[in-house]
């Protein structure tokens, strides 16, 4: 495995195998023959190659193979590639501040991104700004590179009266946004996958947005579930601009399969050769890309998200990653895994180091201490201060809790825009609230809404 | 509580309006139930006067609006509602500008209902298993040619793929109509004993609701909470599932089932059953053309999102029984049925029974037995009863249910049945009856009487005793009026 990661730093012969199948077949292809039954899998024939450009010390590759991706990563905007690298180096920041919040009991729940910041900045630095955006849980990267307003995020997270995303309804870090084209998430896993095949199928017709692409992110414990199979197989059948990056939370590199859904390391969650395998046999053009290289990943998802639009069909990227974080906030990691085994992990393969290192070896450098100091500190600084307001900040209105169940009535006349178990429901609460009001068990809670108690009064 | 009732009234009145126009223009018709005249022959579905068979009577469907374009526009109501109602110069001779109606069984009519859909909104698709070729019960005959492989589409067998990927179109805000169910093995055969038509060759035994199991049931559920969840900022209101549904005579397990009681918590997903053609193109076209944020920039998108009709997914469960046995005059035009709102088929004052889909035919058999009861009957049906007036009520949409309809039918009649396929544990039967006692309490006069499937399987050799039959209707009646 070892050799197979340094040696093939391009696009390997196998995936240019897959890129080669088309979304829209008239036949059912041929196979070769054979005279003797030849079982076989993808471990057998040995593990497909990730691409890969820098090595753990940022150098790009000297392997002569490479000479034309290495040309078009040097071509790549450098403007472009600082962005990346500020928006990385934003998330731990991010993460940090928010885990330990949630430690404090100040938030409910939060998911990091520790490790997988190459992989999800670097995709989304690939992708149109207008591009639709299916995610799972851990691409805060593509909202932030999207410009997406702290305050916002932090709405979210702590469930004020500002979350549009959700109005307060879903858990923390299940954000959204139309105007960022980034679908609101939701926990059940998996669910976002076919429903990203009928958005790009959708999108195929939608005139005006021929140049537009669906991507869709899971974790690799995502591609376990039905949807996966049934998304990939639609998705291949029917078309449609569309991008699978599919995060597989393992590490190549000494540790073998040191991937982990939750707890459960990849070693139990497939026996194939990772996701990138399956991708041929559902006809899908399939990349694997080294997670912790963001150039190789931008370069992957570019290319990709080319071969999405012009054969209007779906392109499987699997990134290879670590999961260097806990789960979540609910999972204390080293109950399953050594601590050391991740620290190795930390300082042996992180992609902010790779690019950082990347970025100051270029004959211009495009990055400093200095500089990173500075991004660092301004992070720091509007995260916080958008943390303490939202922290301060009201709950929703308690109303919210029973609108958008179904479509708001209209034109009928009904006082109420809500249909009616909803609308009687609500007003049972508001008899409860005139009656129970100022008891001590609801008296505090009311006042964390917005409006309060008066706005109540006014259903 | 109170301040419900209050609520309930005010949404009673429309309701009632168009029961009243219902029944002045079915004087004409021979009620079924409260009959005097001796028919020899019990009904069934093939003579059922639950069907309009003629056509003044089918352009008299309570509740009916059109919306047509030299009407309303595609899209833009002009002027008022009530320029949709049914007007007298809708009723003259066809050759005198009124309107046309055409003979049509229930597939038939769910065909031209997604006719209407696939010309006048761009964005509608069409999809499924096996659709393309026509479907295996007809429903999309001939469209694939007509509209194109692109918006009439086969899919992969896969129901949680077909709904999810249903939900990431309408997301987009392009109509998705997906339909629900496939052939077993392609096996065809004669179609049973229900089928009117001895000679009939269809493809048998194929259905929905087994594919309406987890994980499927998931996804659905999934669509109902994607407005909710995103604080109305994404929605999939304008996804319609499709699936056959219930008993066909020898489906046996999975073949029979009647979900819709899975999807009652579901909050946010609605469900219709029709019960006859009319019914069924009504009703589908008055949630397929749906309203939705015209997530789009293009302009011909926006267009058809302001026609505001049913703007959340809903979950249209088609009885298939019914696909060849029902037979309508139905109008031609683009019309749309209300969702939410219930049907009171015959008025009544003893006795109200609720029930959807095709349980009412069974239910209007039973009462012609009641009324006219055969030598083995006589002696189980007391003489008192046999003029008994009872008030049919068809709840058409099971979510969200028209409980003022109700409620207003057993505060008159003080007894209430209800019935249906479906087993009774957490069923529908539950959960009105439980809604009844707590409204209705000092009016009851017995216990709310529940008359579903068993809470077993549904057994293939069995299935005679397993539906609630006419005797156990009969049976039904007679307990609830002698408690």
């Amino acid at each position: 495995m070892l050799r197979t990661l340094a040696s093939k730093a391009t696009l390997t012969r196998s995936a240019r195998r897959a890129f080669s199948t088309t979304a829209r077949r008239t036949h059912t292809p041929l196979s070769a023959l054979s005279t003797t039954p030849e079982f076989s899998n993808s471990v057998r024939q040995g593990t497909i190659p990730a691409f890969r450009l820098l090595g753990p010390d940022g150098a790009l590759t000297d392997d002569a193979a490479a000479q034309s991706w290495v040309e078009k990563a040097k071509e790549v905007d450098g403007d472009k590639l600082k962005r990346m690298l500020e928006v990385m180096t934003m998330m731990p920041i991010l993460d940090q501040i928010l885990y330990s919040s949630q430690r404090q009991g100040r938030i409910s729940f939060y998911m990091t991104a520790y490790g997988e910041e190459g992989t999800v900045v670097g995709s989304a630095a690939a992708w149109e700004n207008d591009d639709e955006v299916f995610a799972q849980y851990r691409e805060v990267g593509v909202l932030l590179w999207r410009g997406y307003p702290l305050s916002s995020l932090m709405a979210q997270v702590f469930s004020t009266k500002n979350d549009a995303a959700t109005k307060g309804r879903q858990m923390p870090v299940h954000y959204g946004s139309r105007e960022h084209h980034f679908h609101t998430i939701s926990s059940p896993l998996g669910t976002q996958l076919p429903q990203a095949a009928g958005a790009a199928y959708a999108l195929k017709r939608t005139p005006g947005r021929e140049n537009s692409c669906v991507v869709c992110y899971a974790g690799e414990g995502a591609t376990s579930e039905g949807d996966f199979h049934a998304a990939l197989n639609m998705a291949s059948v029917l078309g449609g601009p569309l991008v699978y990056v599919v995060r597989l939370l393992s590490l190549s590199r000494g540790v073998q399969n040191n991937g982990f859904a939750i707890s459960t390391p990849v070693s139990q969650q497939y026996a194939g050769d990772g996701i990138a395998a399956r991708g041929p046999g559902y006809g899908i053009d399939t990349v694997r890309v080294d997670g912790n290289d963001p150039l190789a990943v931008y370069l992957a998802c570019k290319e990709a998200r080319r071969r999405a639009v012009e054969g209007q069909k779906p392109v499987l990227v699997e990134a290879m990653t670590y999961r260097v974080g806990h789960h979540s906030t609910s999972d204390d990691s080293s109950a399953y895994r050594s601590p050391t085994a991740v620290e190795s992990v930390k300082k042996l393969d992180s992609p902010l180091h790779r690019l950082r290192k990347y970025l100051e070896s270029l004959p211009t450098p495009l990055w400093s201490t200095e500089h990173e100091t500075k991004v660092k500190d301004t992070s720091k600084r509007a995260i916080l201060k958008e943390f303490s307001k939202a922290e301060k900040d009201k709950k929703p209105p308690l109303g919210y809790m029973f609108g958008d169940v179904f479509a708001p009535r209209t034109g009928d006349g009904e006082a109420s825009e809500l249909e009616r178990p909803q609308r009687e429901q609500k007003e049972e609460l508001k008899r409860l609230i005139e009656k129970w009001g100022e008891t001590d068990g609801w008296k505090k809670e009311l006042e964390k809404f917005d409006g309060g108690r008066a706005a109540v009064d006014k259903w | 509580m109170l301040a419900a009732l209050r609520s309930s009234v005010s949404r009673t009145a429309p309701t009632s309006r168009q029961h009243a126009r219902s029944l002045a223009s079915s004087s004409r018709r021979t009620s079924p139930a409260n009959s005097q005249t001796v028919v020899a022959q019990p009904p069934t579905v093939a003579n059922s006067s639950l069907l309009r068979t003629d056509r003044a009577e089918a352009l008299w469907t309570p509740g009916l609006r059109w919306q047509d374009e030299e009407q309303v526009g595609v899209g833009f109501p002009k002027g008022r509602q009530q320029d949709r109602e049914i007007k007298e110069t809708d009723l003259a001779d066809v050759e005198a500008g009124g309107r046309a109606t055409e003979k049509l069984n229930m597939y038939q009519a769910i065909r031209s209902a997604l006719q209407i859909v696939m010309q006048k909104d761009p964005t509608s698709m069409v999809f499924g298993e096996d659709v393309s070729f026509g479907g295996v019960f007809r429903c999309t005959m001939g469209l694939a040619d007509q509209y194109g492989s692109e918006r009439v589409f086969n899919t992969p067998l896969t129901e949680q793929g077909i709904a999810g990927f249903g939900i990431g179109m309408a997301a987009m805000g392009h109509t998705a109509v997906a339909e629900m169910h496939r052939p077993k093995g392609g096996a065809i055969d004669l179609f049973s004993r229900w089928d009117r038509f001895a000679d009939y060759i269809s493809v048998s035994l194929t259905c929905g609701p087994q594919r309406l199991d987890t994980p499927l049931r998931l996804s659905i559920s999934n669509s109902a909470k994607y407005r909710f969840r995103s604080g109305g900022m994404f929605d999939c209101g304008s996804l319609t599932f499709r699936s056959p549904c219930s008993a066909v005579g020898h489906g046996g397990l999975y073949h029979s089932q009647s979900p819709e009681a899975y999807f009652l918590q579901a909050s946010g997903v609605k469900i219709v059953v029709p019960r006859s053609p009319i019914q069924a193109k009504g009703l589908l076209l008055g949630e397929l053309e749906s309203a939705r944020t015209a997530y789009s920039q293009h302009a011909l998108i926006r267009v058809i999102a302001a026609a505001i009709r049913d703007p959340n997914p809903v979950l249209f469960l088609e009885p298939k029984i019914l696909y060849r046995s029902a037979i309508e005059q139905v109008p031609v035009s683009d019309y749309e049925l209300p969702l939410g709102s219930a049907e009171v088929l015959q008025e009544g004052k003893d006795i109200t029974i609720i029930s959807y889909g095709p349980p009412l035919y069974t239910i209007e058999t039973a009462l012609h037995h009641m009324r006219h009861p055969s030598e083995d009957l006589q002696k189980l049906i007391p003489q008192d009863m046999r003029g008994l007036s009872v008030e049919l009520i068809d709840l058409r949409t099971i979510v969200p249910y028209d409980i003022e309809t109700v409620v207003k039918s057993v505060n008159k009649t003080g007894r209430c049945m209800i019935v249906h396929e479906a087993p009774s544990a957490g069923s529908v039967a539950s959960e009105l009856a439980a809604e009844i006692q707590q409204r209705c309490f000092l009016r009851l006069e017995a216990p709310v009487k529940r008359l579903t499937g068993w809470d077993t399987p549904f057994g293939l050799a069995y299935e005679k005793f397993y539906l609630p039959d006419q005797i156990r209707i009969l049976d039904g009646i007679i307990e609830t009026m002698r408690y």
